[in-house]
């Protein structure tokens, strides 16, 4: 068989998805492009040509700005907090003790959880009158009066995070979890007879096994937690005072609350641009960890 | 064109075929409802039931969304052909709504006997540019509801006639010790925020717009700001009301944990009942207080109405569930939680029995109710509003300053 | 086993302890929440167990009289089932043949990467022509549509995860009944995907679960009992309007149960699955 027939075999075989992939997401993009220079409305009006009225008009705006800063910390929080979280309890899952198997069977139920299940659970935790998470601190006493978590700017980002996080931390222990147990008996054991400290042995020994899951289980939860919607839209909605609005949400009021589809595109092609600026600082950083390994 | 000839011989296939299985044919709306205050879900099922009974051809699909979901749902399903056929909207809609055609005018439909029949202010939530675009069901302000045992026990003869009155008794009740934080609000980052708002311009005489221009930034809009955040920092409000929605309201209001709080007319029956309240029958309910030498009472026009989408295939037997719906016959037998819209029904011992509280109070609140701005860009102004109302309560910025940047980015 | 000293051991089993009662405390809660009396979750101090064990929200969510609360949580539940197994059997029938090809012919792999690379697009910079579109072609508030939607997410996942599925199986297998003459579809279906299929598998749950936990395109492309989801119907119980808390607890369970069920008993295939797509993606 020739090499081209092999080829356009392949492409054969890649039609169907390809021709997906165009219809629910090539065209798609591509209109958004177009809808991105005009002052279309979400029904009635096809609009008309604007130029880049509205990407000025976004990038102008306090708004974005705000949504920028609040997106970015939520994400670098929680990813870094879920990493962290994570490999401690991969850790601790790597030992020897009863009950190891039963608890490593735990850790998939809050991965398992619907997100908007998650969020309408913590939502619930966190109520200011009923909450459980005031009777509690209340009950040992911790604090005098109840809080209102989700009500104050200070606090309400921090519970999203924390919300966040207890839901996808045990994703990141399985996975690192998976790659400890790739490294081999031996290794370990001949560094403990050279005598290297713990601390050592994680980030000589064990730290190159776990390197390159970890990366792409960052980029991923990283890229996700850019595009956070689900938990904010049940828990918050963006408030108090916008102090949890980030880019989905603002993209959503733009563009379907107020139906101004034009410039909800040109805010969503923003968004879309800096998360591929991410995602390509990011690959770049696991193939230059690949090729150190 | 090839599609519309298929989706046409599809339908008189399926128009056949249901001939073929049934006496007669079956129509089925859809109807949008909220999920919450006002009329509960079961009973609205309930009077829907009753109108398939009656009209055993017709088949109405119910749908309830929370509040906050109605405005977008109903905009979002303006876009597939086979959407609601009936919504509810509120009143700050019909201008954005008949502007993008979303709702039919359904002004020749509407009887003599309807015009006459219904509250003059009732009719102001339904009509735009001198058109009307349904039919007003739910007739609703916001009452200053009051717990009577903890009044007694401060030694408080009557509620207060003014807000200032407001918080001079709720700090009669916060020095006594009777309640740590007496008032209850609902100001969360939503609409409900702004009704509260809209209830205390409204005393304070301000105006949202003035010559198509935002005017709630001085005057009586910042009045009325001022005295939310006032009542806020004073620790007379309860904190939490700034993540408050009304049902929340109600729960604290109901367990016993707010001497005073301000809500819909749906609260007072509930809060009433044994069943679900520990303050049953120690419920007083009077129009929102007045401002001294300015207003005797306020309210916000809170009133919401049934319309017929521009979409619907069936607009003749959507108007016919509407007219049922909002018939003297159906209000008057559902007036625990809404009261009618019909101005005959007040006078009526089966409406009034048991509620006279609620009546009297009615009586004064709807007179007095007063509009959130009819403009097309509402849930613009409205979203910049909310987020002052929050800045101003949480500190972030003077209620001067946060009214200002509302008014600038509220696209008027 | 390595030396172990009585504190490190002590040190382990508290942090067990303390890892375990992380994760299960909120999911206990939703438990008990959902089988407490409405009395029970607004009293201060918070009662943490029900004086009495009350079920009837159960019975109120799985009740199917028609135009009640239940017949539209129960409608939500079969749409979500009914979406997420169409999406899922469509991608999987779609991702077979790309990611047999990407496999084995390293030439086209680049292509694979494109589209794993829209996962990186938020779904708001897809949302507003997809809503045009499915207007347009009378699918808003319809199964099919929000099926399709779906495969923007579910397609580029399980062509991902069934390439590095078909990579361990060794090319030499295909090419030994080449030689004996088999055809493709026959060497496809009588060896290849035999010993793809509990990586097809793996995928196919994933996809399940994605399009299961899915929410924003249904929030936008769906408007009733037709074809609302899951999620949405649990974000329209929880947006604040509904006072009884258990309600909100007992649809949250009623959501979970299924993924969760799925997890713990598929629990392995699922790690691998995800950490062999991970390390070779």
């Amino acid at each position: 068989m020739s090499g081209t027939w092999i080829t356009t075999r392949a492409w054969l075989l890649m039609l169907p998805l390809l021709v997906v992939m165009i219809a629910v997401i090539g065209w798609p993009l591509i209109d958004t492009v177009r809808l991105s220079f005009t002052d279309a409305r979400l029904v009635g009006t096809e609009g008309t040509f604007v130029g880049l009225a509205n990407y000025a008009k976004m990038l102008g705006g306090s708004n974005f700005l705000r949504a920028f800063v609040t997106t970015t910390w939520f994400a670098v929080v929680s990813v870094t907090a879920e990493m962290v979280l994570g490999v401690l309890a991969a850790l601790l899952l790597n030992q020897q003790f009863r009950g190891r198997t039963a608890l490593r069977a735990l850790m998939i139920l809050p991965w398992a959880l619907p997100t908007v299940v998650n969020a309408t659970l913590w939502r619930l935790i966190y109520n200011p009158e009923y909450g459980a998470l005031n009777a509690a601190l209340t009950q040992i006493g911790l604090i005098d009066s109840y809080r209102s978590w989700l009500g104050e700017p200070g606090s309400a980002l921090t519970a999203l995070i924390i919300a966040d996080c207890w839901k996808n931390f045990p994703l990141v222990a399985l996975i690192a979890l998976a790659a400890l147990q790739a490294v081999p008996r031996d290794i370990t054991a001949a560094s403990l007879v050279d005598g290297a400290g713990p601390l050592n042995r994680f980030r000589y020994v064990i730290m190159p096994y776990l390197a390159g899951p970890l990366l792409v289980a960052l980029v991923l939860r990283t890229i996700e937690a850019f595009k956070v919607f689900d938990l904010i839209w049940v828990m918050t909605r963006g408030g108090p005072a916008n102090s949890t609005r980030t880019l989905s949400i603002l993209v959503y009021q733009e563009a379907f609350s107020f139906q101004r589809a034009g410039s909800g595109a040109s805010l969503a092609l923003i968004v879309t641009l800096l998360v591929t600026v991410l995602a390509v600082a990011y690959a770049a950083m696991v193939r230059k960890a690949a090729g150190a390994s | 064109m090839l599609k519309s000839i298929r989706t046409t011989l599809l339908c008189a296939t399926l128009a056949g075929v249901s001939f073929v299985g049934h006496a007669h044919a079956e129509t089925t709306l859809n109807a949008l409802f909220m999920a919450q205050a006002a009329y509960s879900e079961a009973d609205v099922r309930a009077m829907t039931e009753a109108f398939t009974k009656a009209n055993p051809d017709v088949k109405v699909n119910l749908e309830f969304v929370p509040y906050e979901g109605l405005h977008d749902k109903t905009v979002l399903a303006q876009g597939s052909g086979g959407g609601y056929d009936v919504v509810l909207f509120d009143v700050i809609w019909p201008a954005e709504y008949a502007s993008n055609k979303v709702l039919v005018d359904v002004t020749d439909r509407i009887t003599g006997e309807m015009k006459s029949g219904v509250l003059p202010g009732a009719w102001t939530t339904v009509e735009y540019d001198g058109k009307r675009y349904g039919m007003p069901w739910i007739l609703d302000t916001k009452y200053l509801f009051y717990n009577k045992e903890i009044l007694e026990k401060a030694g408080i003869k009557a509620p207060p006639k003014t807000w200032d009155e407001l918080a001079e008794q709720a700090k009669v009740i916060k020095d006594k010790g009777l309640l740590a934080t007496p008032i209850a609000w609902s100001w969360s980052q939503a609409e409900a925020a702004i009704c509260d708002y809209t209830t205390l311009v409204s005393a304070y005489g301000g105006k949202f717009i003035d010559g198509g221009k935002p005017a709630f930034a001085s005057g009586g809009g910042l009045d009325a700001l001022n005295y939310m955040v006032a009542s806020y920092s004073s620790g007379l409000t309860n904190p939490n009301s700034k993540e408050f929605l009304e049902e929340d309201v109600r729960k604290v209001f109901q367990n016993g944990e707010a001497a005073f709080a301000l809500n819909w007319t749906y609260m007072y029956n509930l809060a009433n009942d044994p069943k679900e309240s520990k303050v049953a029958g120690k419920v007083g309910v009077v129009p929102a207080p007045g401002v001294a030498g300015k207003s005797e009472v306020s309210a916000v026009n809170g009133s919401m109405g049934l319309g017929i989408t521009s979409t619907s295939k069936n607009p003749d037997e959507a108007w016919k569930y509407i007219v049922y719906m909002t018939s003297q016959q159906t209000q008057n037998a559902y007036a625990k939680l809404s009261l009618p819209i019909w101005a005959s029904s007040y006078e009526d011992a089966s409406v009034t029995k048991g509620q006279e509280e609620l009546i009297g109070a009615a009586k004064l609140g709807l007179a007095a109710m007063y509009p959130r701005p009819t403009t097309p860009k509402y849930q613009e102004l409205s979203t910049a509003l909310q987020q002052a109302i929050q800045e101003a309560l949480l500190g972030q910025a003077s209620p001067e300053d946060a009214l200002k940047t509302a008014a600038e980015n509220s696209g008027l | 086993m390595e030396r172990q000293n009585p504190v490190f051991t002590a040190f382990v089993y508290a942090a067990a302890l303390l890892l375990a009662a992380i994760i299960l405390t909120p999911i206990l809660w939703l438990f008990v929440m959902s089988i407490s009396s409405a009395a029970d979750l607004s009293t201060k101090p918070l009662n943490w167990w029900p004086n009495e064990i009350d079920l009837s929200r159960y019975r109120l969510l799985l009740s199917t009289i028609e135009n009640s609360t239940g017949a539209a949580f129960t409608a939500s539940l079969f749409n979500s089932l009914k979406v997420a197994g169409m999406a899922t059997l469509a991608a999987i029938a779609v991702a077979i043949p790309a990611a047999w090809a990407v496999s084995r012919t390293s030439n086209v792999s680049w292509s694979l990467y494109a589209v794993i690379a829209t996962y990186m697009l938020p779904p708001v910079a897809l949302a507003v022509p997809l809503y045009m579109g499915l207007a347009y072609l009378g699918l808003l508030n319809s199964v099919f549509g929000l099926a399709l939607v779906y495969l923007t997410i579910l397609a580029p996942f399980t062509t991902w995860l069934l390439k590095s599925g078909f990579d361990s199986i060794p090319k030499e297998i295909e090419s030994a009944a080449m030689i004996d003459g088999a055809r493709l579809d026959q060497i496809l279906r009588l060896i290849t995907l035999p010993l793809a299929a509990p990586v097809m598998a793996t995928s196919a749950l994933f996809a399940f679960l994605l399009a299961w936990d899915e929410f924003f395109y249904a929030l936008l492309f769906t408007s009733d009992l037709r074809a609302k989801t899951l999620t949405v119907a649990i974000s329209d119980l929880a947006g604040g309007r509904v006072s009884d808390y258990g309600l909100i607890a007992t649809a949250g369970v009623l959501a979970a149960l299924p993924p969760v069920l799925i997890g713990l008993v598929m629990q392995r295939a699922l790690i691998s699955g995800l950490t062999s797509g991970g390390v070779k993606g």
